[in-house]
Order: C-alpha cells, then structure tokens, then sequence
C-alpha cells in the first residue's frame, strides 16, 4: 500500500542531503569542536559551514545564529533571555493567543513571575489587527513575540507592520518571531522583517528532530538559559550537536527555490480544495492568506479520532486539526470563531515538497469513502 | 544488618476451615511475585510468613512495594533480623528505629519471647531497649497508653527482630482463593477499577476488550494493555482477549434504530463475553458500570442488557459507587492518568443522539430480530486475538 504522508507541520522525513551529512558527523567528523586538533576542527568547520548557510538564508551576519536543541528550547531562549535582561527597563510582554504552546506556556510563567502579559486575538482569518498592536505596544513594553506562520491553521502574521508599530510607538521592545512554520518555507529575510529574534526549527525543513536556532541580532542582549563551556558565543553552553547542526545546514542548502515551491503548493492547495469539496460535509477552516501547505478543514459530523484512524488504516497519514485531548478544544480554531462541533472534527492537511496531486486524490478519496461507511452511524 | 518482611497470620484474612488452603495460596503469590528480585527465602513457620532476602542484591525496597500490592495481606512488619544477642539487639535498635521515630513525640517497646531460653524476660528487654532509645532521641517520651509508634522487639526461634509500626498491605483475599472472572475493559476510568475491586475478592482475571478497527486505533489497544497492567500488579497476569466488533456495530447501525444502538451493542458485547469466559473457566463477569452514571446504566438499560447472559453471574462492583470514589480508587492503583487519554473507543466512535434510557426486554428483542447477528458473533469470536498482560506491560 502507498504511504501517502500529509502531515509535514507536525514533522518531515528528512532529505538524503541532511541524513548524508548527519551519517559523516556521526562516522568521520565525530571530534569535539573546542578541541584544537584537526579532528575537532574538522567538527567545527562542519558547525560553521552549516552557521554560514543558514545565515545566508535568512540574509544575516553568521555570528548572529544560535544553535539550539529544538524549536521550543530558541523560543524560551528568546522569552526568557529577553525578560531576564530587560526586566528592569519594563514588564510588559506583548504576544498572541495563538501562539505555540512553547511561547504561551513560557509566557504562562513569565506572568507568575511578576512580568504583565498581553495576548492579542486574532480576526477571523487569524491574522491580528494593526490596530490591536497600536493600543497594546507601549514604553513599558519589553518584548513582542509573534509568530509567522500558525502551525493549526497557516494564517500568516505581518511581522514587518509590527516592527514598524514598535518604532512608531517609541517603544523600547524587542520583536521575537517564532518562525518554525515559515522557516524554509517562505522566503524570510530577516532586514525587511526587522525582527531582533527569530526561532526556527529542523525537523520541520527535512533536517533531524532535535536541532533548531535562534536567530539573535547582534545589536541586542539576552541572557542565557544554559550556563557552562561558553558554547555558541555563550548564549548556549553545551557541547555543540555537530551531526544535527551540519544536518540541518545541508538541508537548508537543499532547500529548492522557495518562491517556486510556493507557487507549487499554491496550485496543489487549489486542487486540494476542488477536490474535498466534492465531499458535501467538509468545511475549510484555514482562513484565505494562510500558507498554502498548510490546510485546515473538518469533516462535519466526523470526529477527528476515528477519522484519522480510518486514514491510517490506509496508510494516509495526516493529523487532528487541534492537537489537544478531551475537553480541551484546539484554542487556535475557537479563537478564529470555529464552532465546537466543527472544531471536533478538525483535521490539518500540510504539504512538502514531495506531495503531489496523486497524494491529494488519495485522500480525497479515503475521506469519501470512510464518510459513506462512516455516515450510518450519524 | 539484615532486613526481612514478616507477615503475622494475625494479619491474614482468614476464613475458618480454608485457612490452610487460603495461606498456601497467599505463599505461592508471593513467592510468584518476588521470585525476579533475587534468591529469597520464603518461609512460614509460628503462624509467620518470614521474607527473607538471601542475596546482598536482592532489591528489599521492590519487594516491600510488590507485598504491599498482594491481596490477602491486611498488614505486614518491615524488621532488622539480629542475633538473639542482647548487645547487638541495642547496639541496632535506636539507628534502625530513628526514621520511624523521627516525626514522633511519644513511644513505647513491647518485647515478646517466645524463645523462652533467652536470658532476659520481655519486661527486662522492654526497659533496656526504651532506654537506648531515649538517650538517642532525648527529645522523645514514653507513653504506654497511646503512643505515637511502637517498637517491638521479638524474640523468636530464628532470630531476634526490631519493628517500629506495621505497613497496611492490599486487604482483600488471595488472589485465585475464589475462582476466576472475566472482565469487560474498555479504557475509561471505571472498568479497571472494577476489575481491582473484583481481584481483591480473590478472583483471577480474564479480560475482554472490544476494538472497532479501523476507526479506533493501536493506541486505544495500547492504552487498555497499559491499564491491564496496573491491574496486574495486584491481581497477577491477566488474560486479555481483543475481539473485532466493527462489523456488529455497522449491522446493528443498518439494521436496528439508532435509539438503541448503544444498548443492543452492549447487549451483544454481553453475549460475547459470557462465551468467551465459559470457555475460559471464568465464573462471572465483572463491569464497571455504576448506576445512571450514562443513559446505558439506569436500571432499565441494566435489565436489558443483563438477561442476554444466561449462565454465568455479572458483577458490578461500583454499582451503588459515586464517580469520586471511583476515582480515588483509580488514583491508588494508579490507572487514572492512562484512563484520562483521550482515545476513543468502540463505545465513543459511535455514539446515537438521543439514546434509550427506559428500554423495555421485549423491545430491544424486537430491534434485534430483524437480523441474524449470530454468524457475526461467532466470527468475531474466532477472530480475538490474545495476549498476556504482567504488571510491566503485554508479556511477549
């Protein structure tokens, strides 16, 4: 059976080009990049090339990558190193309430520690007004952190007005952009954004779990979260991961063109939408600006569990459009006004590269079929 | 210093004339049960269970744990062994006795001797062993009336042993002492606690669960298994029996209204059980069901699905219970946070609207017989498939 796999938000299989490089780290450059012999500096070089493309990517300055574990470890970098060293020029931390878990639940303890959080609603296309940041962003803000791209539903965030919004209002905050969704994905350059922190994530782009960055301008000042050797400029101690580090460089290296790729997925978005549609019951929920690889719908009537197990069974693999248990609604989809029941049965659709109108049809045709069976029980 | 687990017959729940049978039972369990954690010697002797480690490695800590879960055991004594030597007794006692101690104000020593050849008399032992105590923990008192622990000393034929307290065991009865029962599990909260309750009467445990593939997943099956295995650690392995549904389930949403869909399937469930377990020797079966908990569970509903079984007793042993205490049980044998994930079940994928809650015999054998559902009965018989769950999980 064809293993068609539609869910590249939650993870995607890694490029040849990353596991290559992760297999040489591992076999051959597997020194110690603070050691001075050529084995280590072997190692660092290979930490370096990957700094160095990355950097390039994004249109920054090498020095200002930081390594990290994972996508959550660069956000809680940002959030708490920005707190940490600004707590005294003010309290405030702006942010949206549709962030990831990995903003909000750091928020979630920033604000028991004393700092005042603000959270911002998005409209019904998931995107928050200017106007929302206009009366929120003030002198005693600290820090704004927004995302670009929402993992549940795509909708996409204008970081660059936000930025402006922050000089305009002469405030002294800096702007973090949780771009694990975007990274690699739309073309991100971090000058015309003008962001001060960026986090990004590996796994997402075809590298291996465990490896993401924050991009941190050099104008500015965190403090650390890991003490110890001084590694990655000292912002984050801990023996460099050389295998997942260069990894994910190679897959940044091997990313395609990315203005083509949208356009790609723009097409594949279309026909995915002609052809659920030709299922009565499904109802779009990812809003029109959203990514076009990432799409969120419900089957009306169909829970989300038993539907993806359904499509499981038919080696069609995708993910609940809220990931949350019981009794605990996707917050994403409430906050863009979806209905419980709809939200109930929410699926999320993300496309990579490799998916192709074969793999729609596939699913289209699963979910129609599964929805006949399924339907006598309604 | 040695340390062994001493089980008194005091403590044992005894009944009359089975009391050999019972205790030999109550032997085999925990020998079954200790028998990975290193040589040990079990013996029992002067109405005493006596666990003693023979091994340096043997894990004591594991072994207090595991004892604690064997039913059959209202309470046990964690002791130091000494030589039935005076010096060594005091030279012990006030270390061994100090975490015991250490959030007490008042204390007393009993000594018994039944080893009558020992020098001193138990008022003797009970003076110099209090006393060593007090210069220890010169902050403590004596209360002889109602003290806050007590240390005993006792001396026996082997050897010389120090407790301070007793640890309350499992309660109930030696698992086996009562027969075997079938349990139907589905994952929720009640049904594991169900079978607890059941396996501390005594009862050996068989299982069944319901799966309805594709729609509900491995991690449902997975998550029943992990449940099981909470359950195991009290009642021993369990049997558990994964019996394919789906096919009922869509003959009954073709065939019969949706009002009473939930009951006929659980009508049928019923019927598949009780197969299952005669044929396994159980003598009953057990569900969690608590009355007008859900539309499936007022006496009605009860009366309809309790006449479809024809041989065997169904036990309900949260019946009369509140949903709290139900949960409070499922926290102490620590099942609650597995029966909290949200998996669905065969029971939840399907769901009618508006569900019969006063459904009448006659009624629901109308619905049913509009189709023959006994090829699919046996069908989904043949097809369960097996597995044995321990307390760490599905044994391979």
């Amino acid at each position: 059976m064809r293993t068609v796999y539609l869910d590249n938000s939650a993870t995607t299989m890694p490029c040849k080009e990353a596991v290559n490089k992760i297999n040489r780290c591992l076999t051959e450059n597997w020194g110690n990049p603070s050691s001075s012999y050529y084995l280590g500096i072997e190692a660092m070089e290979e930490v370096q090339w990957a700094r160095k493309t990355i950097a390039r990517h994004i249109g920054v300055n090498e020095n200002e990558i930081f390594f990290t574990s994972c996508g959550s470890e660069a956000n809680n970098l940002a959030l708490f190193g920005t707190a940490n060293a600004k707590k005294k020029t003010g309290k405030k931390i702006v942010s949206t309430t549709i962030e990831h878990p990995s903003v909000l639940e750091a928020l979630n303890k920033l604000g028991e520690d004393g700092f005042e959080i603000v959270l911002l609603s998005p409209d019904k296309n998931g995107v928050v007004p200017d106007e929302a940041f206009i009366n929120a962003i003030d002198k005693n803000t600290i820090l704004v952190s927004v995302m670009l791209v929402n993992n549940e539903i795509g909708s996409i965030q204008n970081i660059k007005r936000v930025s402006e919004i922050i000089k305009q209002k002469g405030s002294p905050a800096l702007l973090h952009c949780d771009a694990v969704q975007g990274f690699g994905k739309i073309p991100i350059r971090v000058s015309s954004l003008g962001v001060d922190l960026l986090s990004a994530s590996g796994h997402k782009i075809h590298a291996s779990k465990g490896i993401g960055f924050l991009y941190k301008s050099a104008k500015v000042h965190i403090t650390p979260l890991i003490f110890g050797g001084g590694q990655e400029n000292g912002l984050r101690s801990g023996t460099e991961c050389v295998p997942l580090i260069a990894g994910m460089g190679a897959a940044v290296d091997a990313l395609p063109d990315l203005k083509e790729q949208l356009s790609k997925w723009e097409e594949l978005n279309a026909y995915a939408k002609v052809r659920l549609s030709e299922i009565e019951c499904i109802k779009f929920n990812s809003p029109e600006n959203a990514i076009p690889c990432i799409l969120n719908i419900s089957v009306d009537g169909y829970k989300s569990e038993p539907m993806l197990n359904a499509l499981s069974s038919k080696n069609i693999f995708i993910s609940k459009g809220s990931a949350c248990s019981k009794g605990h609604r996707s917050y994403v989809l409430k906050e863009i006004g979806v209905n419980a029941s709809l939200i109930d049965s929410a699926l999320r659709i993300s496309f990579s590269r490799e998916t192709t109108k074969e793999d729609i049809d596939s699913l289209a045709e699963a979910i129609r079929e599964i929805t006949s069976k399924m339907r006598r029980f309604k | 210093m040695k340390e062994i687990i001493l089980i008194k017959n005091g403590e044992l729940v005894l009944k009359g004339l089975n009391r050999n049978t019972f205790e030999s039972m109550l032997v085999k369990t925990i020998r079954r049960r200790l028998h990975d954690l290193g040589k040990v010697s079990i013996k029992h002797a002067q109405s005493t269970i006596y666990i003693e480690p023979v091994d340096d490695d043997f894990d004591f800590e594991e072994a207090c744990d595991r004892v604690k879960k064997i039913f059959g055991i209202a309470a046990f004594s964690r002791c130091a062994a000494l030589n039935k030597d005076m010096d060594e007794i005091l030279s012990v006692v006030a270390d061994y006795v100090r975490p015991a101690l250490s959030n007490a104000k008042t204390f007393k020593v009993i000594a018994k001797r039944s080893d009558k050849a020992f020098p001193l008399g138990s008022p003797e032992i009970s003076r110099e062993v209090g006393g060593k105590i007090l210069s220890a923990m010169p902050y403590l008192k004596v209360d002889v009336h109602n003290p806050d622990i007590i240390v005993s000393v006792e001396i026996r034929d082997y050897a010389a042993y120090i407790h301070a307290g007793q640890i309350q065991g499992a309660g109930g009865l030696p698992v086996g002492t009562g027969g075997k029962a079938t349990v139907l599990i589905s994952g929720g909260i009640d049904s594991p606690v169900a079978a607890y309750r059941m396996a501390k009467r005594g009862l050996i445990l068989n299982a069944v669960h319901f799966a309805s593939p594709p729609y509900t997943g491995p991690l449902a099956e997975k998550k029943v298994k992990t449940l099981l295995s909470k359950v195991a650690a009290y009642s021993g392995d369990i049997r558990l029996a994964i019996v394919p549904f789906t096919e009922i389930q869509e003959a009954i949403a073709d065939n019969c209204k949706e009002e009473y869909f939930t009951l006929i399937m659980r009508r049928m469930m019923m019927r598949i059980a009780e197969r299952l377990a005669i044929s396994s020797g159980s003598k009953a079966l057990i569900t969690g069901e608590s009355l007008g908990q859900v539309a499936s569970q007022t006496l009605p509903a009860l009366a309809v699905t309790d006449i479809v079984t024809k041989e065997i007793p169904v036990l309900r042993p949260l019946i009369g219970m509140d949903k709290e205490e139900i949960i409070s049980i499922s926290r102490k044998i620590d099942a609650f946070e597995t029966s909290i994930l949200p998996y669905e079940d065969c029971c939840t994928v399907f769901t009618p609207k508006h569900p019969r809650t006063r459904p009448t015999i006659e009624d629901c054998e109308q619905v049913e017989s509009v189709f023959d559902f006994e090829p699919l009965i046996e069908k989904a018989i043949n097809d369960a498939v097996y597995s044995r769950i321990t307390k760490d999980g599905e044994a391979n």
